[in-house]
Protein backbone atom coordinates (compact mmCIF):
# COMPACT_ATOMS: atom_id res chain seq x y z
CA UNK A 1 0.00 0.00 0.00
CA UNK A 2 1.53 3.27 -0.96
CA UNK A 3 1.05 6.84 -0.04
CA UNK A 4 0.90 9.54 -2.70
CA UNK A 5 0.68 13.27 -2.97
CA UNK A 6 -1.23 15.21 -5.60
CA UNK A 7 -0.70 18.90 -6.16
CA UNK A 8 -3.88 20.69 -7.25
CA UNK A 9 -2.96 24.07 -5.81
CA UNK A 10 -4.15 27.20 -7.65
CA UNK A 11 -6.63 25.11 -9.59
CA UNK A 12 -10.26 26.01 -9.43
CA UNK A 13 -13.02 23.49 -8.95
CA UNK A 14 -13.78 21.18 -10.57
CA UNK A 15 -10.14 20.76 -11.69
CA UNK A 16 -8.97 19.42 -8.29
CA UNK A 17 -11.77 16.83 -8.44
CA UNK A 18 -10.86 15.86 -12.01
CA UNK A 19 -7.21 15.50 -11.03
CA UNK A 20 -8.14 13.40 -8.01
CA UNK A 21 -10.48 11.24 -10.10
CA UNK A 22 -7.86 10.58 -12.78
CA UNK A 23 -5.11 9.95 -10.24
CA UNK A 24 -7.15 7.62 -8.04
CA UNK A 25 -8.29 5.63 -11.08
CA UNK A 26 -4.74 4.28 -11.43
CA UNK A 27 -4.38 3.22 -7.79
CA UNK A 28 -5.18 -0.03 -6.02
CA UNK A 29 -7.59 -0.11 -3.07
CA UNK A 30 -6.01 0.84 0.21
CA UNK A 31 -3.54 3.36 -1.20
CA UNK A 32 -3.78 6.83 0.25
CA UNK A 33 -3.46 10.21 -1.44
CA UNK A 34 -2.98 13.65 0.07
CA UNK A 35 -4.53 16.17 -2.30
CA UNK A 36 -3.15 19.67 -1.87
CA UNK A 37 -5.40 22.45 -3.05
CA UNK A 38 -6.28 26.09 -2.56
CA UNK A 39 -9.86 26.33 -3.84
CA UNK A 40 -12.11 26.03 -0.77
CA UNK A 41 -14.73 24.46 -3.05
CA UNK A 42 -12.57 21.31 -3.04
CA UNK A 43 -13.40 20.80 0.63
CA UNK A 44 -16.92 20.14 -0.49
CA UNK A 45 -16.42 18.57 -3.89
CA UNK A 46 -13.67 16.02 -3.21
CA UNK A 47 -15.54 14.44 -0.28
CA UNK A 48 -18.76 14.40 -2.37
CA UNK A 49 -16.89 12.72 -5.20
CA UNK A 50 -15.41 10.20 -2.75
CA UNK A 51 -18.80 9.32 -1.28
CA UNK A 52 -20.21 8.70 -4.76
CA UNK A 53 -17.33 6.46 -5.80
CA UNK A 54 -16.76 4.59 -2.56
CA UNK A 55 -13.50 6.17 -1.44
CA UNK A 56 -12.87 7.38 2.06
CA UNK A 57 -11.81 10.76 3.37
CA UNK A 58 -9.37 10.14 6.17
CA UNK A 59 -8.67 13.72 7.08
CA UNK A 60 -8.60 17.34 6.05
CA UNK A 61 -6.24 20.06 7.18
CA UNK A 62 -6.10 23.73 6.47
CA UNK A 63 -3.01 25.87 6.83
CA UNK A 64 -2.32 29.36 5.48
CA UNK A 65 -5.04 29.11 2.87
CA UNK A 66 -3.79 25.72 1.70
CA UNK A 67 -5.87 22.62 2.11
CA UNK A 68 -4.84 19.01 2.36
CA UNK A 69 -7.53 16.42 1.79
CA UNK A 70 -6.49 12.84 2.50
CA UNK A 71 -8.24 10.09 0.60
CA UNK A 72 -8.08 6.31 1.04
CA UNK A 73 -8.83 4.57 -2.25
CA UNK A 74 -11.82 2.22 -2.05
CA UNK A 75 -12.27 -1.20 -3.59
CA UNK A 76 -14.57 -0.12 -6.35
CA UNK A 77 -12.15 2.34 -7.83
CA UNK A 78 -12.77 2.85 -11.51
CA UNK B 1 -32.05 14.79 -12.91
CA UNK B 2 -35.63 13.79 -13.80
CA UNK B 3 -34.55 11.91 -16.90
CA UNK B 4 -32.06 9.91 -14.82
CA UNK B 5 -34.58 9.19 -12.10
CA UNK B 6 -37.02 7.96 -14.76
CA UNK B 7 -34.36 5.50 -15.96
CA UNK B 8 -33.47 4.40 -12.44
CA UNK B 9 -37.15 3.70 -11.81
CA UNK B 10 -37.07 1.36 -14.79
CA UNK B 11 -34.21 -0.53 -13.16
CA UNK B 12 -31.57 0.78 -15.56
CA UNK B 13 -27.99 1.32 -14.42
CA UNK B 14 -27.07 4.96 -15.06
CA UNK B 15 -23.79 6.81 -14.56
CA UNK B 16 -23.41 10.53 -15.07
CA UNK B 17 -20.92 12.36 -17.23
CA UNK B 18 -20.16 16.00 -16.66
CA UNK B 19 -18.00 17.85 -19.15
CA UNK B 20 -15.83 20.64 -17.90
CA UNK B 21 -15.28 23.20 -20.66
CA UNK B 22 -13.72 25.98 -18.59
CA UNK B 23 -16.80 28.14 -19.06
CA UNK B 24 -19.02 26.29 -16.61
CA UNK B 25 -20.75 28.38 -13.99
CA UNK B 26 -19.75 26.25 -11.04
CA UNK B 27 -18.40 27.43 -7.75
CA UNK B 28 -15.40 29.27 -9.24
CA UNK B 29 -16.34 32.82 -8.92
CA UNK B 30 -17.87 32.08 -5.56
CA UNK B 31 -14.66 30.47 -4.48
CA UNK B 32 -12.69 33.46 -5.64
CA UNK B 33 -14.80 36.27 -4.27
CA UNK B 34 -14.59 36.61 -0.57
CA UNK B 35 -18.00 38.17 -0.17
CA UNK B 36 -19.51 35.01 -1.62
CA UNK B 37 -17.76 32.81 0.92
CA UNK B 38 -20.99 32.14 2.75
CA UNK B 39 -22.71 30.79 -0.36
CA UNK B 40 -22.65 27.04 -0.82
CA UNK B 41 -19.83 26.11 -3.14
CA UNK B 42 -21.15 22.74 -4.06
CA UNK B 43 -20.63 21.35 -7.49
CA UNK B 44 -24.10 20.95 -8.85
CA UNK B 45 -23.39 17.86 -10.92
CA UNK B 46 -21.81 16.05 -7.96
CA UNK B 47 -24.69 17.07 -5.77
CA UNK B 48 -27.27 15.77 -8.23
CA UNK B 49 -25.37 12.50 -8.66
CA UNK B 50 -25.29 12.02 -4.93
CA UNK B 51 -29.01 12.70 -4.59
CA UNK B 52 -29.71 10.13 -7.29
CA UNK B 53 -27.19 7.63 -5.95
CA UNK B 54 -25.27 7.34 -9.21
CA UNK B 55 -21.60 7.64 -10.09
CA UNK B 56 -20.45 10.79 -11.82
CA UNK B 57 -17.45 11.14 -14.10
CA UNK B 58 -16.15 14.64 -14.64
CA UNK B 59 -14.26 14.97 -17.88
CA UNK B 60 -11.89 17.76 -18.79
CA UNK B 61 -12.67 18.81 -22.37
CA UNK B 62 -11.08 22.26 -22.11
CA UNK B 63 -8.80 21.87 -25.12
CA UNK B 64 -11.15 20.05 -27.44
CA UNK B 65 -13.94 22.46 -26.61
CA UNK B 66 -12.01 25.43 -28.00
CA UNK B 67 -12.93 24.52 -31.54
CA UNK B 68 -16.61 24.50 -30.57
CA UNK B 69 -16.42 28.05 -29.21
CA UNK B 70 -14.14 29.38 -31.91
CA UNK B 71 -15.75 27.84 -34.99
CA UNK B 72 -19.32 26.86 -34.30
CA UNK B 73 -20.81 25.41 -37.44
CA UNK B 74 -24.30 26.38 -36.34
CA UNK B 75 -23.35 29.81 -35.03
CA UNK B 76 -23.96 31.44 -31.69
CA UNK B 77 -27.06 32.07 -29.61
CA UNK B 78 -27.83 35.51 -28.25
CA UNK B 79 -24.30 35.82 -26.83
CA UNK B 80 -21.17 33.76 -27.49
CA UNK B 81 -22.98 30.54 -26.66
CA UNK B 82 -22.64 27.95 -29.41
CA UNK B 83 -25.37 25.80 -27.83
CA UNK B 84 -26.18 23.53 -30.74
CA UNK B 85 -22.55 22.75 -31.57
CA UNK B 86 -21.92 22.34 -27.86
CA UNK B 87 -24.69 19.76 -27.49
CA UNK B 88 -23.45 17.84 -30.54
CA UNK B 89 -19.94 17.89 -29.12
CA UNK B 90 -21.00 16.69 -25.67
CA UNK B 91 -23.20 13.92 -26.98
CA UNK B 92 -20.37 12.86 -29.28
CA UNK B 93 -17.98 12.71 -26.32
CA UNK B 94 -20.57 10.81 -24.30
CA UNK B 95 -20.99 8.39 -27.17
CA UNK B 96 -17.24 7.76 -27.27
CA UNK B 97 -17.32 7.23 -23.51
CA UNK B 98 -20.15 4.70 -23.56
CA UNK B 99 -18.41 2.69 -26.27
CA UNK B 100 -15.24 2.61 -24.23
CA UNK B 101 -17.02 1.65 -21.04
CA UNK B 102 -19.55 -0.80 -22.48
CA UNK B 103 -22.71 1.13 -21.85
CA UNK B 104 -25.65 0.77 -24.24
CA UNK B 105 -27.11 4.21 -24.70
CA UNK B 106 -27.08 7.87 -23.68
CA UNK B 107 -29.82 9.89 -22.05
CA UNK B 108 -30.13 13.66 -21.74
CA UNK B 109 -32.68 15.82 -19.98
CA UNK B 110 -33.56 17.73 -23.15
CA UNK B 111 -37.12 18.75 -23.80
CA UNK B 112 -38.39 19.68 -27.26
CA UNK B 113 -38.94 23.42 -27.51
CA UNK B 114 -37.35 24.28 -24.20
CA UNK B 115 -34.46 26.30 -25.55
CA UNK B 116 -34.66 28.47 -28.64
CA UNK B 117 -31.48 27.21 -30.24
CA UNK B 118 -30.50 23.76 -29.19
CA UNK B 119 -33.75 22.16 -28.12
CA UNK B 120 -36.06 22.70 -31.05
CA UNK B 121 -37.87 19.90 -32.75
CA UNK B 122 -35.73 20.34 -35.86
CA UNK B 123 -32.43 20.43 -33.96
CA UNK B 124 -33.07 17.23 -32.01
CA UNK B 125 -32.17 15.01 -35.01
CA UNK B 126 -29.18 17.26 -35.78
CA UNK B 127 -27.67 16.38 -32.40
CA UNK B 128 -28.31 12.68 -32.96
CA UNK B 129 -26.73 12.78 -36.38
CA UNK B 130 -23.77 15.07 -35.82
CA UNK B 131 -22.77 13.46 -32.55
CA UNK B 132 -22.75 10.05 -34.18
CA UNK B 133 -24.91 8.70 -31.34
CA UNK B 134 -27.87 8.33 -33.74
CA UNK B 135 -30.62 6.30 -32.11
CA UNK B 136 -28.58 5.46 -29.06
CA UNK B 137 -29.54 8.88 -27.77
CA UNK B 138 -32.72 8.84 -25.73
CA UNK B 139 -34.46 11.89 -24.26
CA UNK B 140 -36.74 10.33 -21.65
CA UNK B 141 -38.61 13.58 -20.92
CA UNK B 142 -39.91 14.02 -24.46
CA UNK B 143 -39.34 10.57 -25.95
CA UNK B 144 -43.02 10.01 -26.64
CA UNK B 145 -43.18 12.82 -29.14
CA UNK B 146 -39.99 11.73 -30.91
CA UNK B 147 -39.39 8.64 -33.04
CA UNK B 148 -38.60 5.51 -31.02
CA UNK B 149 -34.90 5.02 -30.37
CA UNK B 150 -32.92 1.80 -30.17
CA UNK B 151 -33.37 1.29 -26.41
CA UNK B 152 -37.12 1.67 -26.85
CA UNK B 153 -37.33 -0.63 -29.85
CA UNK B 154 -35.20 -3.26 -28.17
CA UNK B 155 -37.37 -3.11 -25.08
CA UNK B 156 -34.46 -2.08 -22.79
CA UNK B 157 -36.63 0.85 -21.85
CA UNK B 158 -40.42 0.91 -21.60
CA UNK B 159 -41.47 3.74 -23.92
CA UNK B 160 -44.88 3.87 -22.30
CA UNK B 161 -43.33 5.02 -19.06
CA UNK B 162 -41.48 7.89 -20.70
CA UNK B 163 -42.80 11.43 -21.15
CA UNK B 164 -44.12 13.84 -23.74
CA UNK B 165 -43.00 17.19 -22.33
CA UNK B 166 -42.64 19.99 -24.76
CA UNK B 167 -42.28 23.76 -24.77
CA UNK B 168 -40.80 26.21 -22.34
CA UNK B 169 -43.26 25.69 -19.50
CA UNK B 170 -41.76 23.84 -16.58
CA UNK B 171 -44.95 22.87 -14.78
CA UNK B 172 -44.96 19.23 -15.90
CA UNK B 173 -41.33 18.88 -14.83
CA UNK B 174 -42.05 20.35 -11.44
CA UNK B 175 -45.06 18.05 -11.02
CA UNK B 176 -42.95 15.05 -12.01
CA UNK B 177 -40.20 16.08 -9.58
CA UNK B 178 -42.78 16.18 -6.82
CA UNK B 179 -44.09 12.78 -7.75
CA UNK B 180 -40.55 11.41 -7.70
CA UNK B 181 -39.96 12.94 -4.29
CA UNK B 182 -37.32 15.34 -5.56
CA UNK B 183 -37.79 18.54 -3.62
CA UNK B 184 -34.63 20.50 -4.39
CA UNK B 185 -34.91 20.35 -8.12
CA UNK B 186 -31.81 22.28 -9.08
CA UNK B 187 -32.21 22.99 -12.74
CA UNK B 188 -30.78 26.22 -14.04
CA UNK B 189 -33.37 28.26 -15.90
CA UNK B 190 -30.77 30.10 -17.98
CA UNK B 191 -27.64 28.75 -19.55
CA UNK B 192 -25.23 26.43 -17.87
CA UNK B 193 -22.16 28.42 -18.78
CA UNK B 194 -20.60 31.86 -18.90
CA UNK B 195 -20.96 32.00 -22.67
CA UNK B 196 -24.63 32.87 -22.26
CA UNK B 197 -23.66 35.91 -20.18
CA UNK B 198 -23.62 39.17 -22.14
CA UNK B 199 -20.87 40.84 -20.09
CA UNK B 200 -18.65 37.79 -20.24
CA UNK B 201 -19.21 37.35 -23.97
CA UNK B 202 -18.30 41.00 -24.50
CA UNK B 203 -14.99 40.45 -22.72
CA UNK B 204 -14.26 37.37 -24.78
CA UNK B 205 -15.02 39.25 -28.02
CA UNK B 206 -12.72 42.05 -26.84
CA UNK B 207 -9.93 39.58 -26.15
CA UNK B 208 -10.16 38.17 -29.64
CA UNK B 209 -10.32 41.51 -31.37
CA UNK B 210 -7.36 42.83 -29.36
CA UNK B 211 -5.27 39.79 -30.23
CA UNK B 212 -6.36 39.84 -33.83
CA UNK B 213 -7.20 36.14 -33.67
CA UNK B 214 -9.83 33.91 -32.18
CA UNK B 215 -7.86 31.90 -29.71
CA UNK B 216 -7.81 31.41 -25.94
CA UNK B 217 -6.07 29.53 -23.18
CA UNK B 218 -7.68 28.34 -19.98
CA UNK B 219 -6.01 31.15 -18.04
CA UNK B 220 -7.56 33.73 -20.38
CA UNK B 221 -11.08 32.53 -19.86
CA UNK B 222 -10.56 32.15 -16.12
CA UNK B 223 -9.32 35.71 -15.87
CA UNK B 224 -12.38 36.95 -17.76
CA UNK B 225 -14.43 35.80 -14.78
CA UNK B 226 -12.43 37.80 -12.29
CA UNK B 227 -11.97 41.48 -11.52
CA UNK B 228 -12.77 44.66 -13.33
CA UNK B 229 -11.46 44.73 -16.91
CA UNK B 230 -10.54 48.03 -18.56
CA UNK B 231 -9.02 48.52 -21.97
CA UNK B 232 -7.53 52.05 -22.11
CA UNK B 233 -5.60 51.35 -25.32
CA UNK B 234 -6.17 48.79 -28.07
CA UNK B 235 -2.89 47.04 -27.28
CA UNK B 236 -3.34 46.51 -23.56
CA UNK B 237 -5.94 46.01 -20.88
CA UNK B 238 -5.80 45.86 -17.12
CA UNK B 239 -7.52 43.53 -14.70
CA UNK B 240 -8.20 45.06 -11.30
CA UNK B 241 -8.96 42.85 -8.31
CA UNK B 242 -12.20 44.00 -6.68
CA UNK B 243 -11.60 42.54 -3.27
CA UNK B 244 -9.25 40.39 -1.25
CA UNK B 245 -10.34 37.06 -2.70
CA UNK B 246 -9.86 38.27 -6.26
CA UNK B 247 -6.52 39.86 -5.41
CA UNK B 248 -5.35 36.57 -3.99
CA UNK B 249 -6.49 34.77 -7.11
CA UNK B 250 -4.75 37.29 -9.37
CA UNK B 251 -1.56 36.92 -7.34
CA UNK B 252 -1.21 33.47 -8.86
CA UNK B 253 -0.66 35.17 -12.23
CA UNK B 254 2.05 37.61 -11.15
CA UNK B 255 4.83 35.71 -12.89
CA UNK B 256 3.01 35.70 -16.22
CA UNK B 257 1.93 39.33 -16.29
CA UNK B 258 3.27 42.81 -15.78
CA UNK B 259 1.55 43.81 -12.56
CA UNK B 260 1.13 46.81 -10.32
CA UNK B 261 -0.07 47.64 -6.82
CA UNK B 262 -0.05 50.68 -4.61
CA UNK B 263 2.41 50.84 -1.73
CA UNK B 264 1.55 54.19 -0.16
CA UNK B 265 -2.10 53.17 0.26
CA UNK B 266 -3.98 49.88 0.46
CA UNK B 267 -5.23 48.91 -2.96
CA UNK B 268 -5.85 46.14 -5.46
CA UNK B 269 -3.49 44.01 -7.47
CA UNK B 270 -3.62 44.97 -11.14
CA UNK B 271 -2.51 42.73 -13.99
CA UNK B 272 -1.61 44.21 -17.34
CA UNK B 273 -2.36 42.09 -20.39
CA UNK B 274 -0.76 43.17 -23.67
CA UNK B 275 2.20 45.28 -24.69
CA UNK B 276 2.75 48.53 -22.85
CA UNK B 277 5.25 51.31 -23.48
CA UNK B 278 6.33 53.80 -20.82
CA UNK B 279 3.31 56.07 -21.31
CA UNK B 280 1.01 53.07 -21.05
CA UNK B 281 2.71 51.95 -17.86
CA UNK B 282 2.27 55.42 -16.44
CA UNK B 283 -1.41 55.31 -17.33
CA UNK B 284 -1.78 51.84 -15.82
CA UNK B 285 -0.16 53.15 -12.62
CA UNK B 286 -2.60 56.06 -12.50
CA UNK B 287 -5.49 53.66 -12.92
CA UNK B 288 -4.07 51.42 -10.21
CA UNK B 289 -3.96 54.48 -7.95
CA UNK B 290 -7.56 55.33 -8.87
CA UNK B 291 -8.79 51.96 -7.65
CA UNK B 292 -6.82 52.17 -4.40
CA UNK B 293 -7.75 53.86 -1.17
CA UNK B 294 -5.51 56.71 -2.24
CA UNK B 295 -7.83 57.71 -5.06
CA UNK B 296 -8.38 61.14 -3.46
CA UNK B 297 -4.70 61.69 -2.66
CA UNK B 298 -2.52 63.98 -4.70
CA UNK B 299 0.08 61.35 -5.39
CA UNK B 300 0.15 57.66 -4.82
CA UNK B 301 3.21 55.46 -4.92
CA UNK B 302 2.82 52.43 -7.15
CA UNK B 303 5.15 49.48 -7.44
CA UNK B 304 5.49 48.27 -10.99
CA UNK B 305 6.73 44.80 -11.85
CA UNK B 306 7.27 44.75 -15.55
CA UNK B 307 7.54 41.28 -17.03
CA UNK B 308 11.20 40.49 -17.47
CA UNK B 309 12.43 43.73 -15.82
CA UNK B 310 13.42 44.90 -12.36
CA UNK B 311 10.67 46.37 -10.21
CA UNK B 312 10.23 50.14 -10.15
CA UNK B 313 8.36 52.62 -8.05
CA UNK B 314 6.28 55.37 -9.64
CA UNK B 315 4.69 58.37 -7.96
CA UNK B 316 1.52 59.17 -9.84
CA UNK B 317 -1.65 61.25 -9.60
CA UNK B 318 -4.69 58.96 -9.51
CA UNK B 319 -7.02 59.40 -12.47
CA UNK B 320 -10.37 60.87 -11.60
CA UNK B 321 -13.64 59.23 -12.59
CA UNK B 322 -14.12 61.86 -15.28
CA UNK B 323 -10.80 60.95 -16.80
CA UNK B 324 -11.85 57.34 -17.30
CA UNK B 325 -14.14 57.06 -20.33
CA UNK B 326 -16.91 54.50 -19.84
CA UNK B 327 -15.81 52.76 -23.04
CA UNK B 328 -12.67 51.63 -21.22
CA UNK B 329 -14.77 49.37 -19.01
CA UNK B 330 -15.29 45.98 -20.60
S1 LIG C 1 -25.31 27.18 -22.33
FE1 LIG C 1 -25.03 24.97 -22.18
S2 LIG C 1 -25.42 24.20 -24.25
FE2 LIG C 1 -25.08 26.42 -24.42
S3 LIG C 1 -22.91 26.63 -24.85
FE3 LIG C 1 -23.13 26.77 -22.64
S4 LIG C 1 -22.81 24.66 -21.89
FE4 LIG C 1 -23.20 24.55 -24.07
Amino acid sequence: MSHHQLDARRMLCPMPVIRTQNFVAKLPAGDTVDVLCTDPGALHDIPAWCRIHGHEIIGTQEQDGELMISVRVGINAD
Amino acid sequence: MLATQAMLEQGIHVEGINFYTGFCVEGHTHAIRKKDKAKPKRNNALWVAEQLGIKLHIIDVIDEYKDVVINPKHGYGSNMNPCLDCKCFMVRKAHEWIKEHNFDFIITGEVVGQRPMSQRRDTMPVIQRESGAEDRLLRPLCAKILPATLPEREGWVDREKLFDFNGRGRKPQIALAEKMGISDFAQPAGGCCFLTDAAYSGKLADLWSARGERRYELDDIMLLKVGRHLRPRPHFKIIVGREEGENRFLEGYRKQFTHLYTISHPGPLVLLDGEANNDDLQLAAQLTARFSQGKMAETVRVELHEKGAAKRELDVAPLTNEEIPVEWYL
